[in-house]
């Protein structure tokens, strides 16, 4: 983490490609991530920011309020508030207000724990803000799996009291799982319903992520599906231009890319600011390789944007190994940064979910290494929203229900 | 009389709504109203929009900024891209508010 004394002068060329012109970088980000708190009421298996506990060092209300005025000086019309759970901050509501009312547009994620229908009215009633409400599975099931007990009602009654509130356009952010790939139709009834739009976004092995990431990680035949899925469906679904790396299922010339930037934004159009004031390069890289400076610390956030070396480095031509090689390299540009440092694979390597198959190669060669995750804010014990990862089935090799000793047959359990 | 030539006689604002944000390549555009974003990938195509309020038409626009005729074309297509997501607008003066009731 270090802050340049100037800023470098980079080369560019004279129209182009906007890839082309966002790789090398722009004075401010299009938009951001800012997670608020890492206070959370859930604690949900595959949380990108390990989050639970309220972090002591976590930005005042009037920190906050100076990060919205710098943002409005650089221009940043749009920020994703995130957390944790963002609405559980008592100045939340506040804050949201603040940010609008200096042309800064919000869209904030929540899990809907606070979207009561007063809240609902209070923002049908506000122009510029949108609200994404989490929800990994379309049936109680699999969605309460990962996310914990009564977390599907909870998000469905928000929905439901945005609804009847006249909040137009809600979104579902879906993070897709190798448990809810086949509910994709039935996730987008459920937007049909609710008047809201259909947000798919790819799960990383980021915080807590990475220790169920074996487990939920869509396989190689659902990665064709969810691709298929989006072509035919994609102009009417959000997908955080999350899922460039399947553009490799399309021609190897670009045809047949989703819609949306095919490239990795990381320190050169979007980055995260976290709940104590550090920049990282995406809110999927909350590790200290990623972190580009601290905006209490080094002289607010457009320095850290400008003059980081990190960020510097991104916006520099990288060196994508042996990915050059390969046909579809134009199609994926070499996948997503977060998703391969934190499966161990270099990052001038295969993405773990490439299509061409070259990912689970990288996999299995067995001398990768694990990085440590960075922050870790989850709850010391376990609450009685912590998800139980565990399905109930019958054990396979008991064939009848148990007898007492003396009635048993003499050939129970013996299976031919 | 093509598409355009006609709006190079033509009266152009940048909307209201929008805010134009300097980048080292030219500038993002953001429209509070309808929340599009648009990247204008060329410096020149900035001056051209940031001067059509100062100018009586696209033309003379064009001929302040320093666009050789020969490239005109370009220049209005991006500008009738621009106007198809309300970024500029057909300026609104009383008189033109007669022709156009005229030309209806």
């Amino acid at each position: 983490m270090t802050i340049l004394e100037s800023r470098p002068v980079v080369a560019r060329p004279e129209g182009g490609s906007l890839i082309e012109q966002f790789e090398l970088g722009l004075d401010a980000p299009i938009c951001l991530t800012w997670e608020l708190t890492y206070a959370c009421n859930l604690e949900c298996a595959h949380c990108l920011s390990s989050s639970g506990k309220r972090d002591p060092r976590e930005l005042s209300t009037e920190q906050c309020k100076a990060v919205i005025d710098e943002l409005q000086r650089m221009q940043v019309f749009y920020v994703n508030i995130g957390g944790g759970e963002p609405t559980i901050r008592p100045d939340f509501w506040e804050l949201l207000d603040y940010a609008v009312s200096h042309d800064v547009g919000v869209k904030f994620s929540t899990n809907g724990v606070r979207l009561n229908p007063e809240r609902a009215r209070f923002l049908a009633s506000t122009d510029y803000v949108d609200v994404q409400i989490s929800l990994d599975g379309a049936t109680p099931e699999v969605n309460d799996y990962v996310r914990g007990p009564g977390s599907y009602d909870t998000a469905i009654t928000a929905l439901k009291n945005l609804q009847d509130a006249g909040f137009k356009d809600a979104k579902i952010s879906v993070v897709c799982t190798r448990q809810n790939i086949g509910q994709l139709d039935e996730f987008k009834a459920i937007a049909d319903q609710y008047g809201a739009t259909l947000r798919l976004t790819r799960l990383r092995p980021s915080g807590r992520g990475a220790d169920v990431w074996d487990e939920l990680h869509p396989l190689p035949e659902q990665q064709r599906e969810l691709y298929d899925w989006l072509m035919a469906n994609g102009e009417k679904v959000l997908t955080g231009d999350s899922f460039f790396h399947l553009s490799a299922f399309g021609e190897a010339d670009g045809g047949g890319a989703l819609p949306g930037l095919n490239l990795c934004g990381a320190g050169r159009v979007v980055c995260l600011i976290d709940p104590i004031g550090d920049v990282y390069a995406c809110p999927f890289a909350i590790h200290d390789n990623f972190l580009a400076g601290n905006i209490l610390a080094d002289g607010g956030f457009e320095n850290v944007w400008q003059m980081s070396e990190l960020f510097n480095d991104l916006r520099a031509p990288q060196t994508s190994g042996a990915c050059t090689k390969c046909a579809f390299f134009d199609a994926c540009r070499g996948g997503c940064m977060a998703a391969k440092f934190f499966t161990g694979l270099p990052l001038d390597g295969p993405d773990p979910e490439c299509v061409q198959g070259y990912g689970e190669t990288a996999l299995a060669s067995g001398d990768r290494v694990l990085p440590a995750q960075g922050k870790d804010h989850s709850k010391a014990n376990p609450t009685r929203n912590q998800p139980v990862m565990l399905t109930l089935t019958r054990r396979e090799d008991v064939q009848a229900p148990p007898v007492s000793a003396c009635a048993e047959n003499p050939l129970a359990g013996f299976t031919l | 009389m093509s598409e355009t030539t006609a709006m190079l006689d033509e009266a152009w604002d940048l909307s209201p709504a929008v805010a134009l944000r300097p980048e080292p390549f030219g500038a993002m555009a953001y429209h509070f109203g309808n929340r599009k974003l648009t990247f204008l990938k060329r410096m020149p195509l900035v001056e051209v929009v940031r001067a059509l309020a100062d100018q009586p038409d696209v033309r003379s626009t064009l001929q302040t900024v320093g666009v050789p005729e020969a490239h005109w074309p370009g220049y209005v297509a991006a500008l009738q891209g621009l106007a198809a997501t309300d970024m500029i607008r057909p300026r609104v003066t009383s008189q033109a508010n007669t022709v156009q009731k005229g030309v209806a």
